[in-house]
C-alpha cells in the first residue's frame, strides 16, 4: 500500500513538473492569452514562410494545429473546449456548421480586399454573400493518369472510364456524391440531380464500371499513383497537384463536361476568442502578393483574381489547375440535397460497390 | 464477510452497465427510427426487402467463415507442435508478438509487400514470373485477415492441449490405439473448448472487419462494417446503421451460443 502510494505520488509529481515546463515553454514562445492567434487548417495547407510574415506584421503569435478531415474539424469544435480563431473548412461542411449556428456572422466592414476574389467564386449557395466564410483555395474533381500506360488524349471525358482498355485499372475515390456525381455528369445530367429515373440510370451505368474498378479508396490514392500501383484514378485537383509534384509521369484531366467545383474557405468558428486577429488575417491572406505566395507554395488554384496575375505565367496557363472558362461554366458546387437524398446516393453507391464482376 | 465478497464486483458490475448493457439498449432503441424521427420498424422492413443488406450479411459470413476456416487449419497443428517443443515459452512470445503491433500499421506493411513493385511481385519476376495483382483481391483479404488473426486462434487451442493430462494419452497407448486414433478419439476431442474459444475469438471480430476490407480490399470485400460506417459517418442515417448492427449482435450471440460450452456434458469432465 505505502508503494502504491509512493508510485502515485511520484506519477503526480511527474505530471505537475511537466505542466509548469510546458506553461514556461508557452511563455517563452510568447504564447500568452492577448496577442495569440489560433489557426486550425489542414496540414501543410498554408507557406510557413507567410505565418512568419504575419506574425511579424501583426504581432500576433500564430500557433497552428490541423485536422486531416472536414469531420475531424467539425467534431472537434461541435465538442468545444477549443478556442480556435479560424478553421478552413470545405464547402459542404461550411453550410453545415451555418446551419448548426457554429460560425461567426462576418463583419464585411472589417474586411478589406474581397474584391480582390474573382466574381465567379463570391456569393455561391453554400453561403450567399459570404456571410459566414472567405474563399481560400478552390478545385475540382477530375482524372489523373500515368502517362507510361496511357496515351495522351486517351482520356478527356469521364466517359473514357468505361473504355474497355482500362480493365482492372481505375482507382476510384471512396465517396459516393463523387462517384454518382461523374456517372450523372456522363449522362450530361447535374451532379446534383433529385430525379429518381436519372439516379436509378446513373447507378445502372456504375454497374459497367465494374470491371475497370482496381480500388475504391480514399487518401491512399495519392501513394498508389506516385508509386505507379494504378494507371489511372479519379481524384481531387489539391491530391492531383501533390502527385504531380512527386511523379513527372501523371497529368490531371478536367472533363469538360462537367465535374464537382470545391471550395476550402476561412471561417470564424464561434467559439473564436481572438476575433480581431482573424479579421487581421483575412486581410492578410486576401493580399494579392500573399495569396499568390501561397498559392505558389500549395500548388492549389488561388480564387484571388489579383494574385494570378502576379503568379508565372506557366502556373496560371496551366489547365489543370487553372481551367478555361468553357470548362468551368460547366461546373457545379455541391447542394446540400438533405438527408433523403445523401441516403439514396449512398445506396446506390454501396450497391456500386458491391456488384462484382 | 459475504457482503465484502459482493462488493468486489460493483465496479464490474458498473462497468457492464454503462459499457455493455447500455450502449446494446441504444442501439436497439435507436434501430426503431426513421430519418425523419418517426418511430417505426421501417429500418427492418428495409433490411429485409432491399436485398443489399442480405447480401451483404451473407457476404460477411462466408468471408467471416473462411478466415476462420483457414486460421484453425493453420492454428491447430501449430498449437499441437508447438505442446512438443522445447522452448514453449520462446515459441508462444514470437507468436504473439505481432498482436503487439498496431493493426493499421500491419495493414500498411502489406500493402508494401503486395503492391505491383511490391516484395511479393518482385519475388515472382525473380522466379521468371510476370507481377500479378495481389492486392485487392479476395485472395490478398484472407490472407492479411487470417494472419491477424492466428495468434487468438493459437493461444486457446495451445492452452486447452496444454492442460490435456498426459496419463490420458498413456492409458490410450496401452489400451492398443495407434496415434492417429489417439489423436481422434483423445486428444482433439479434448482440445475442443480451446477449438471453440479460438472460433470464438476469431469469427467474430471477422463479421465486421472493415478496415481491411478497405485497405487491403480496396473496398471490392463488403462487410456488414462497412455499411454501419457508412451510415453513421455519411448519411448519418444512425436508424439504419443501428438496425444492421443489431443484425451484427444477434449473429454474435448465436455464434457463442453455438460454439459455447454445454454445461451439461462438461461436467462429466
Amino acid at each position: 500500500m505505502k508503494r502504491l502510494a509512493l508510485l502515485g505520488g511520484l506519477i503526480a509529481a511527474v505530471c505537475g513538473v511537466l505542466i509548469f515546463a510546458n506553461h514556461q515553454l508557452n511563455r517563452a514562445q510568447g504564447i500568452t492569452s492577448g496577442n495569440t492567434f489560433s489557426l486550425y487548417n489542414w496540414g501543410d495547407y498554408i507557406d510557413p514562410e507567410l505565418i512568419t510574415k504575419f506574425e511579424e506584421e501583426t504581432g500576433y503569435v500564430v500557433s497552428y494545429e490541423t485536422f486531416d478531415s472536414n469531420e475531424a474539424m467539425y467534431t472537434k469544435i461541435k465538442q468545444g473546449g477549443t478556442n480556435y480563431d479560424m478553421a478552413v473548412p470545405s464547402e459542404y461542411m461550411i453550410e453545415r456548421m451555418i446551419d448548426e449556428n457554429m460560425l461567426e456572422e462576418l463583419d464585411h466592414t472589417q474586411i478589406k480586399g474581397l474584391d480582390n476574389i474573382d466574381q465567379q467564386f463570391l456569393d455561391l449557395p453554400f453561403d450567399p454573400d459570404n456571410q459566414y466564410s472567405i474563399p481560400y483555395f478552390w478545385g475540382t474533381l477530375g482524372i489523373i493518369y500515368n502517362d507510361k500506360f496511357v496515351k495522351e488524349g486517351e482520356i478527356q471525358h469521364w466517359e473514357d472510364l468505361w473504355k474497355p482498355a482500362f480493365a482492372d485499372s481505375v482507382m476510384l475515390i471512396d465517396g459516393a456524391r463523387e462517384i454518382m456525381g461523374l456517372s450523372l455528369n456522363s449522362m450530361g445530367h447535374s451532379l446534383n440531380s433529385k430525379n429518381d429515373a436519372e439516379l436509378a440510370a446513373a447507378a445502372e451505368k456504375l454497374d459497367h464500371l465494374t470491371p475497370n474498378v482496381k480500388a475504391i479508396v480514399a487518401d491512399e490514392i495519392k501513394m498508389y499513383m506516385i508509386q505507379e500501383e494504378s494507371s489511372v484514378a479519379v481524384t481531387f485537383s489539391g491530391e492531383a497537384a501533390e502527385m504531380l509534384y512527386e511523379n513527372e509521369h501523371l497529368h490531371y484531366v478536367i472533363p469538360n463536361e462537367g465535374t464537382n467545383l470545391w471550395f476550402d474557405n476561412i471561417v470564424i468558428p464561434n467559439t473564436a476568442k481572438n476575433k480581431e486577429a482573424a479579421y487581421a488575417f483575412i486581410n492578410f491572406m486576401l493580399e494579392p502578393e500573399n495569396a499568390a505566395q501561397n498559392a505558389e507554395y500549395i500548388g492549389y488554384s488561388t480564387p484571388n483574381e489579383e494574385a494570378v496575375k502576379l503568379m508565372p505565367e506557366e502556373i496560371t496557363e496551366d489547365e489543370q489547375f487553372y481551367p478555361s472558362d468553357e470548362t468551368m461554366k460547366h461546373m457545379e458546387v455541391y447542394e446540400n440535397l438533405g438527408q433523403e437524398y445523401i441516403g439514396i446516393y449512398n445506396d446506390y453507391f454501396l450497391e456500386f460497390k458491391m456488384h462484382r464482376k | 464477510m459475504k457482503q465484502n465478497k459482493a462488493l468486489y464486483f460493483v465496479p464490474y458490475t458498473f462497468w457492464l452497465i454503462l459499457f455493455v448493457i447500455a450502449p446494446i439498449l441504444l442501439i436497439i432503441y435507436q434501430s426503431f427510427f426513421n430519418i425523419h424521427d418517426d418511430f417505426t420498424l421501417e429500418n427492418y422492413q428495409t433490411y429485409f426487402q432491399s436485398g443489399t443488406y442480405l447480401k451483404m450479411t451473407l457476404n460477411s459470413f462466408w468471408y467471416a467463415f473462411l478466415i476462420t476456416l483457414f486460421t484453425l487449419l493453420i492454428s491447430y497443428p501449430t498449437a499441437y507442435l508447438l505442446t512438443k517443443t522445447k522452448h514453449k515459452q520462446l515459441w508462444l512470445l514470437l507468436i504473439i508478438l505481432p498482436t503487439w503491433i498496431n493493426l493499421l500499421l500491419k495493414a500498411y506493411a502489406f500493402i508494401g509487400i503486395f503492391s505491383m513493385n511490391g516484395t511479393a511481385n518482385q519475388f515472382l519476376s525473380f522466379m521468371g514470373i510476370a507481377p500479378q495483382q495481389i492486392l485487392f483481391t479476395d485472395a490478398s483479404f484472407l490472407f492479411v485477415a487470417t494472419y491477424i488473426e492466428i495468434p487468438f486462434m493459437i493461444l486457446p487451442i495451445y492452452n486447452a492441449l496444454e492442460e490435456l493430462n498426459p496419463s490420458l494419452i498413456s492409458a490410450s497407448y496401452d489400451l492398443g490405439a495407434n496415434s492417429w486414433q489417439t489423436f481422434r478419439r483423445v486428444v482433439f476431442p479434448l482440445s475442443l473448448t480451446g477449438v471453440k474459444s479460438g472460433v470464438q475469438a476469431v469469427f467474430i471480430p471477422s463479421l465486421s472487419l472493415f478496415m481491411l476490407t478497405r485497405l487491403i480490399g480496396g473496398n471490392r470485400v463488403i462487410t456488414l462494417g462497412t455499411a454501419i460506417e457508412q451510415h453513421f459517418l455519411v448519411t448519418e442515417n444512425w436508424g439504419m446503421g443501428s438496425t444492421i448492427g443489431v443484425f451484427l449482435i444477434i449473429a454474435m450471440v448465436l455464434t457463442m451460443l453455438l460454439t459455447g460450452e454445454k454445461k451439461k456434458k462438461g461436467a462429466i469432465r
